[in-house]
Parts: C-alpha cells; structure tokens; sequence
C-alpha cells in the first residue's frame, strides 16, 4: 500500500515538473522577451524606454542567462508564490488572478459531483432493466450528449434562453453580488448560478460515464455470486445494490482521474460562452494580449490542480477497493 | 441441420477476416448508416465547390444578414423550382435592412449552373456549380441558410467549411496514429523500463488539462504566418496531445498478440522481425486500429472548432465551422440572426456518426469472438 501511495505522489510530482516546463516553453514559446513586449506595451500608451533600462531589465529579469537558469529562477519564484506581473493589468498575476482560480474549481467539482449524481442511478437503471425503453432512450441522450461539445450546448441553450424565456443566461453572481464581497448572500447567489453551467459542462462525462457504470453492471449482474444471492432469497433491490453496484463503482473513482482535466479543460471554453467569471475568459484575453507571465501561471495552476484532483482520486480508489490496497501486502 | 444452415456455416468456414468483419458490422444498422453520412460528408468535402452556390469570400455589405429562404419547387404552370427575388425595406426603428422575399419576381433555379470560378481538384479551372439562380439583381440569389454581417452566404460557406474541417481531422488523426503505432508498438514489443517509460509518459499528458495547453500553444504562434502553415500547425498542436488513446490501443494487441501460438510459430520458422510484425501481426489488429481511429477522429474535429471558436485556431480568411462558429459566438447577434447557429448542425452530426461508426467498427474488428 506504501508502495502504491510513493508512486502515485512520485508520479503527481513529476507530472507537475512536466506541467511547469510545458508552460515555461509557452512563455518563452512568442517572439522576442518579456521585455520588448513590456516595452512595446509601455510606448504604446504613450511612455518611452531607453536601451540602457532595457538592457538594465534584461539583466534583472535574468533575460542574459541560459534558458535552464530562467526555468530554475522563475520556479524558485513561482514556488515562493511570485507569479510576475501582468503586463496588460499591471499588477502582480496573483492579484488578477483573485477568486477566479477558486471559482473554476467550483464549476468543475460542482460539475464533476453532478456526473456522478446523474450516471449513478441511470447507469444502474440501464443495467438492471436493459433493452427496456427506458434503457433506449438514455442510450440515445447519452449519445446526443456525447456528441454536442460542450460550448455549443452552452451556446444553444444561452440562445434558447434568450429567445423564448427573455432570460440572459450566464454569469455566476447576480448583478448586485458581482463585485460584493463573500458573505451567505454571495455564497447562496453563487449556488443558485451553478446549475447551468455545471449541467452543461456535465453531459458528456455523464454519457460516457453511464455507459462504462451500465457495462461494468453488466458483467457483475452475469456473475453466479448474483445468482447465489437470489437463489438464496434476498430481495431484489438488495441482490443488486448490495454487491454489484459496489464492484461495479470502481470506475467512478478512477473517472475523477480523465473526467477531472477534462471537466477543467470544457470549463474554460464554456466560461467564455456563458461569461462566467473564472480564469477562462482572463487567459484567452492574456493570449491575445501576449500577457505571458499570467497566461503562464494560469496553465501552470489549471494543471497543477489538475494533478491534485487525480491524486485525490488514486487516494479515493485505494480507500474503495481492497485489491489495491492489499496489493503491496500480498 | 437443414441443409440452408449447413451451406451457411460452409460460408462461414470459408470467409475471409475482412467478409466476417463485413458481415459483423452489418448488423450495426445506426453504424451502416453513420458509414454512409461519413462518406457523404466526405464527398461534400471532394466537391465543395461546385457544391458551393455562392462565392464563400464574396463580401456585399448590401446582402448583410439575409434570412434562410426556400426554393420553391411548384407554382401555377406546375413544377418550375425557383425562389423569389428580395426586397430591403429600411426598418425605421432600427434603421437596419429586412429582408423580405417578394413573391412578384420569380427567380428561375437551374441545374449546372454557372458561378464563380474555382479550381476543381486543383486540375481544371470551371465556373460550373451544382445550383444557381438567372438574372436578377446583385443582393438577388439562393441563400439556402442565409448570410452573414458581411453578406456572404452561409450554407456555402459551410459546404466550403465541411472540407477545413474533415482535413483537419484526417490529419490529425494519420500524426497521431503515427506516433502511436510507433511509440505504442516500441511499447509493447519491448517491454521492460522503455515500456513503464512510456506509459507514464502517456499518464502525465493524460493528466493535463487540453485546453489551456492548446490555447497556449496556438496562441504562441506568429502572426505573420501564412494559412496553411497556421493549418498544419494547429493540426500538430491537436494531434501531440491526441496519440495517447492509439498508442494504448497499439500496446495492448501487442501485448496479447506477441504470446500467439501463430506468432511463436513464425518466431521458431526464423521469420525477422519485421515480417513478424508486419506480415503476421498488423493484419491481424488492423481493424482495431480502423476502430480506434474512427473514435478519435471526432475529438479532433471538435478541437479544431474549439480552438478556431476561440479565435485562436485557424484563422480567416479560411472557413471551418469553428470560424463560422466563431460568428455565432455574440448573443445580440444570434438574437437578430439566429441562422448563423446552423453551423453547429454538421459537427454534431459528424461526431454522432464517427462515434457510431467506431462503436460498430470496434464490435466487428474482432469476427471470431
């Protein structure tokens, strides 16, 4: 069991260096250096720079350096919580950042919490009564969903909204708790807002997961132990939700590890839809603008706390299932 | 046994592995029938233009959001296909153009008809299109599916855009594949510390967030660069991430195809190594690959529109439908031109047919199971 936890972590931890070297390069990856486009950006509203500054920045900056001692010096500054400074906002990246980090945890755990609430029961209906109507017809939505990426469902639904209920659907906060501070009322607005999105950026991972929960059910269902257990007199519902369900809930643990980056991945092209206030529409406008240093740190965290979500799934699936926990042992 | 049974288990016994696998996949009706929308998509995407009605570039602020209209197939005198020539009244609220059809100018629609010239297969010059209308005045024409804020005529623009956007995933698609066979095959044929080198590898980028890294990605690219190295650029960026899913796929019918009694038997007959993999094992798992594939194409394709959506993609003058998208993306413009949302319709049809196909191709890609 040691040995599992040792190599999960080991192997978040070099994911994670992975991640911050992918992300260095895409700072580093537009033409010229931090510095001429901070140039660039300050004669564009009006001040001037001359060599020797430029020069002076390079060096602070450590821009002279090999490309290895920039990577080690903006880690060691990352690590220490110095993000640098956005060039468009001038402040420091953490600062624009703020909430926005916390609130696309939010939309992806709410809509992650969602697939499960969803592909749990419809997955075991599926199963226990399969080939009924009702079996077809979540095939086929569960199909539909599959097949409508997530912005254009948000971008339907926005519409639909618009045109036959006069709603403008979209946000997290109502008007008055946009720049509020948090308070109940913030967190309650924050709730009521969070269906949709959740909703839309659930379907797929929903689809999908119901299809592997009514397959693996499947299998279990076939098993003589099931068979036992009703020969044996227990009703029904116990037969199925005692045993199978359980061996079967397997891959809602491990869904966390491909569903969680993907749930992030959709909850940035589904922001800029829906205009939620998360980190999406902030690193589309950094990549327009070329703001690399907050552009970087917004893939670097995306990432990292990607990493943690499977992490947190490994550690979960070792909880529900005794084979890997006693792996090590045997 | 009837004699009917026994001459089809003779049929049986006889087949090759490709009539199984046909016979297999025929009992997939939706996947039939997704096989034929594939390959209709796919013959829109060879013909686009003559397909095409309208120049798909053509601007003319004065066909600026024109609705959807309708060719009318009947009038009086008995079948006459035609539609009805426009007519712009100024809103005066608004002060913008509405368009409404006026049923007193009749505008014949013929077959083979002559329009702008285009290049078919990049062998001959021709200027003959599918449909087209006569005469009538310059904002006169079929707008089958509208226009947009610059007057250019949707449903040509989407036929136009059908071909962007299947290329992109084809090309994708053969990069990853590509790198799978490769990496996946070094995999499962060597095994040992390259093979847990490799699939951690394959762990840690499938733990990564795609879309950031995408966006960040594309967006690093040069504004000078010309279309088509943006278009091969992106189709790179999309398939690095891509080729995880084939490789595992690769990897494992290695893995289970290397213990084979027929693989072992070339093995001993002194077979090399190549024709070991090549004559005897890649037939064999070749209908997986097909399969797998088939389910990765419409990630790609999504992609794209994702990333063209996003404005960060492929970038106009070329047409895909993430760059129609991209127009339908403001809701006061979808409000006053709904039609421009129709450009959703063909990417949830191909990726619903992709996904059908891939499941019927993944059930018949082993007949003797």
């Amino acid at each position: 069991m040691l040995s599992y936890l040792l190599q999960r972590v080991g192997l978040a931890a070099i994911t994670c260096v992975f991640i911050s070297a992918l992300t260095f390069m895409i700072i580093r990856l537009p033409p010229g250096d931090f510095v001429d486009a901070y140039i660039a950006n300050l004669v564009a509203s009006g001040s001037s720079v001359s060599q020797e500054q430029a020069a002076a920045m390079r060096i602070e900056y450590g821009l002279d350096q090999p490309v290895i001692v920039q990577y080690a010096r903006w880690i060691g500054r990352v690590l220490q919580g110095d993000f640098g400074v956005s060039m468009v906002w001038r402040r420091p990246v953490s600062e624009v950042i703020g909430d926005r980090l916390w609130l696309t945890m939010v939309v992806s755990v709410a809509a992650l919490f969602l697939t499960w609430a969803i592909a749990l029961p419809i997955g075991i209906y599926s199963a226990v009564r399969q080939y009924s109507i009702g079996d077809y017809v979540f095939t086929t939505l569960g199909f539909i969903g599959l097949a409508i990426p997530n912005f254009l469902l948000a971008l339907i639904l926005m519409y639909l909204g618009f045109r036959y209920l006069g709603l403008s659907v979209g946000g997290l906060f109502s008007p008055e708790y946009v720049q509020a501070e948090w308070s109940w009322g913030r967190v309650w607005d924050l709730m009521t807002h969070l269906p949709l999105p959740a909703a839309v950026l659930a379907l797929a991972g929903t689809a999908q997961l119901i299809r592997i929960m009514r397959a693996n059910l499947l299998d279990e269902l076939r098993r003589p132990y099931v068979v036992t257990a009703r020969a044996k007199g227990l009703s029904e519902r116990r037969v199925v939700l005692k045993y199978p369900v359980r061996a079967a809930l397997n891959p809602f643990a491990s869904s966390i590890a491909y569903l969680f980056p993907y749930l992030v991945s959709g909850s940035i092209v589904v922001s800029l839809v829906l205009g939620l206030p998360t980190v999406g529409p902030l690193l589309l406008q950094a990549l327009v603008a070329q703001d690399m240093f907050l552009a970087g740190a917004i893939v670097l965290l995306l990432g990292v706390m990607t990493v943690v979500g499977t992490l947190i799934s490994d550690l979960l699936l070792m909880w529900i299932d005794p084979r890997i926990r006693l792996e090590g042992r045997a | 046994m009837s004699a009917t049974t026994a001459a089809a288990q003779d049929r049986w016994a006889e087949a090759t592995q490709l009539q199984l696998t046909w016979w297999r996949f025929r009992k997939h009706r939706l996947a039939v029938i997704s096989l034929v929308i594939v390959f209709l998509f796919y013959m829109v995407a060879a013909f686009a233009d003559f397909l095409a009605i309208n120049d798909p570039h053509a601007t003319d602020a004065r066909r600026s959001f024109i609705p959807p209209q309708a060719i009318h197939l009947f009038d009086e005198d008995g079948f006459n296909p035609h539609v009805y020539g426009l007519r712009g009244v100024r809103n005066m609220q608004t002060f913008q153009l509405t368009y409404t059809p006026d049923p007193n100018r009749k505008l014949p629609v013929r077959l083979f008809a002559r329009g702008y010239t285009y290049n078919l297969f990049g062998l001959f010059e021709t200027d003959i299109h599918l449909l087209g209308v006569e005469g009538g005045q310059r904002t006169d024409g079929i707008f089958l599916l509208g226009t947009d804020q610059l007057g250019r005529d949707l449903f040509s623009r989407m036929i136009v855009a059908t071909r962007v956007s299947l290329l992109i995933g084809l090309a994708g698609v053969t990069l990853s594949l590509l790198l799978g066979i490769i990496l996946g095959g070094i995999s499962g044929l060597y095994g040992g510390w390259v093979d847990t080198f490799i699939q951690r590898v394959i762990e840690v980028l499938r733990s990564i967030p795609t879309i950031p890294l995408w966006m960040g990605l594309a967006a690093a690219l040069p504004n000078t660069w010309s279309t088509t190295q943006v278009y091969f650029a992106i189709t790179v960026i999309i398939s690095l991430i891509g080729w995880t899913d084939l490789a595992r796929v690769v990897r494992g019918r290695f893995l289970s195809l290397r213990e084979e009694d027929f693989v072992v038997a070339a093995e001993l007959a002194g077979a090399s190594q190549g024709r070991i993999i090549f004559r005897h094992m890649l037939p064999s798992f070749a209908s997986h690959i097909i399969a797998a594939v088939s389910l990765a194409l419409p990630a790609m394709i999504v992609s794209e529109t994702a990333l063209s959506f996003l404005g960060l993609g492929l970038r106009p003058p070329a047409i895909s439908w993430g760059i129609l998208l991209q127009d339908a993306q403001n809701i006061q413009v979808l409000a006053n031109a709904p039609w421009l949302l129709s450009a959703a319709v063909p990417v949830i049809v191909v990726i619903l047919a992709f996904n059908f196909l891939g499941d019927g191709l993944r059930d018949a890609a082993d007949p003797y199971g």
